[in-house]
């Protein structure tokens, strides 16, 4: 553990030595409430709450968390650092652990600058807060599932570029099993209990009871099991290296 | 403390590493020679635990580098090739960082940190970003990191690399004040280096361990009384690289 913190510290702190959390968390303050206002049309649903801002939320971080996990492994491989990491009595769990540890700080962060638009629905009107505070609970599982896919993807090549592509075309095929006109094409062409296993495997259609403030034990495992997953895929192709894949 | 027993690595079908062995006990300095693509960086990083050996063992202090890597990596300092480090650091912050990964905390960190950029002669630039500095300190900034938890094992991989005539003379002195305390190995082009800094030498050339003697003795291995003799005559390759015809066919071609 020990050897996590020290990394989880130092990668934290890389976000903020370079312009990398600047233009992130930026982008993020302005892309959110963007959407929220101009693509949901917050005002005009005559509704305190913040439906418009969930709405968008996954395709904004399909996008910013795989540009925020690109560089966790492709960075240290291209600059050679790797081979300082691992010649550390720092178990590859620790490592992984704490490289999704920092870039989640970092999306907690972001969540936490779309609090304007929560303070303007309670000044507004009385919003359900305990159901706003599980769709924000939603968004960080959803952004660490994405960011634990994107840093599995980064520990494939040294080019952060290519990273980036990887891991938003893995969260882009989890997030459209669970779309309507999706879920129809595939029950087109595959057997119906493949087509549901598939849409039930979406992470919107997870996301989707969470951010209407319904909490269930098989949304929040699914998250988690995804997070896992991707921390698994880390390690394992991180130790492949090791024995010798170039 | 250092045993490379029957070393053996393969990338892509290709053996790069045909069987290495040497050991090195406290007290020496083993340089480790050898041309370009020879297997010498392959070598130290097995020894590391940053590869895995396809065949033999590679063991630091009595553990395994590959079934007991974190054990084996308590006792080591390495250096790896080209001294890589994180460019947005400063000096201190990327020796203090290593420390940290280490379990060091407090003043116990801290005066670790502040005696290893003293010894690695950093001075101010230890408080310089990491991707401002030159070659050099960038190198002696590396160097710091390997040295700083006064490890018994150093492992060095071309540690005067880009360093000029005071520094490498500097870096020298290190390892003399260090060599009677630990275990070290030093990879390098150099031949003058390794007179100066090593009690023995190994040459390796296509993966195989061709010499293993003290510096004086290898010197005595070439057709004249130098190491630069013995290096030619040892890491001469035992097959023409190109054959007449070949040679004559490249010439068409262009």
């Amino acid at each position: 553990m020990t050897g996590l913190y020290a990394l989880y510290r130092r990668e934290l702190a890389a976000y903020f030595q370079t312009p990398l959390a600047y233009v992130f968390l930026s982008v993020f303050a302005l892309a959110a409430p963007g959407f929220t206002w101009q693509a949901g049309a917050l005002f005009d649903t005559g509704r305190a709450d913040l439906a418009p801002l969930f709405d968008y939320l996954p395709w904004l971080l399909l996008f910013l968390m795989p540009a925020l996990a690109m560089r966790a492994w492709a960075e240290e491989r291209d600059r050679g650092t790797l081979e300082m990491l691992l010649a550390t009595p720092m178990s590859l769990w620790s490592a992984a652990g704490a490289k999704f540890l920092a870039a989640w700080t970092m999306a907690a962060c972001a969540l936490i600058l779309t609090f304007p638009l929560w303070i303007a629905m309670n000044y507004l009107g009385a919003p359900d807060n305990g159901a706003i505070a599980t769709g924000y609970g939603g968004a960080l599982l959803l952004a660490g599932a994405y960011l634990a896919l994107g840093q599995a993807l980064s520990a494939t090549t040294p080019n952060q570029v290519i990273a980036f592509v990887l891991g938003a075309g893995a969260c882009f095929l989890v997030t459209i099993t669970g779309l309507p006109f999706v879920f129809d094409m595939l029950a087109d062409h595959l057997p119906g209990a493949s087509a549901e296993a598939l849409g039930e495997l979406s992470a919107l259609a997870r996301f989707e009871s969470l951010r209407r403030g319904v909490v269930t034990l098989r949304d929040v495992l699914y998250f988690l099991s995804l997070i896992g997953l991707g921390l698994t895929l880390s390690v394992t192709l991180i130790d492949a290296r090791r024995g010798g894949g170039r | 403390m250092i045993i490379a027993d029957s070393l053996v690595k393969r990338f892509s079908n290709q053996t790069v590493v045909k069987g290495v062995s040497f050991q090195v006990e406290r007290g020496e300095v083993l340089g480790v020679l050898g041309p370009n693509g020879a297997g010498k960086s392959t070598t130290l990083r097995m020894l590391a635990g940053c590869l895995e050996p396809d065949g033999g063992q590679a063991r630091l202090n009595g553990f395994d580098s590959a079934l007991q890597r974190r054990e084996a990596q308590t006792y080591l300092g390495y250096l790896p090739e080209g001294a890589p480090a994180y460019p947005s650091m400063t000096p201190l912050s990327y020796v203090r960082f290593c420390l940290r990964a280490r379990g060091f905390s407090g003043s116990a960190l801290k005066d670790a940190a502040d005696h290893a950029l003293e010894r690695a002669r950093m001075g101010k630039m230890a408080h310089k970003s990491i991707s401002d500095l030159s070659k050099g300190y960038k190198r002696r900034a590396a160097l710091a990191a390997a040295i700083a938890h006064d490890p018994p094992i150093l492992i060095l991989d071309e540690p005067t690399d880009g360093l000029d005539p005071n520094q490498k003379d500097a870096v020298r002195a290190l390892m003399a004040e260090m060599a009677p305390k630990k275990a070290i190995i030093i990879s390098t082009h150099l031949l003058d280096e390794v007179e100066t800094m090593c009690s023995r030498a190994i040459v390796i050339a296509d993966g195989e361990v061709r010499a293993n003697a003290s510096p004086h003795e290898l010197m005595h291995l070439g057709r004249e009384v130098s190491l630069a003799s013995a290096f030619r005559t040892l890491t001469a390759p035992t097959e023409p690289l190109h054959t007449p015809s070949q040679i004559c066919h490249h010439g068409d071609g262009s």
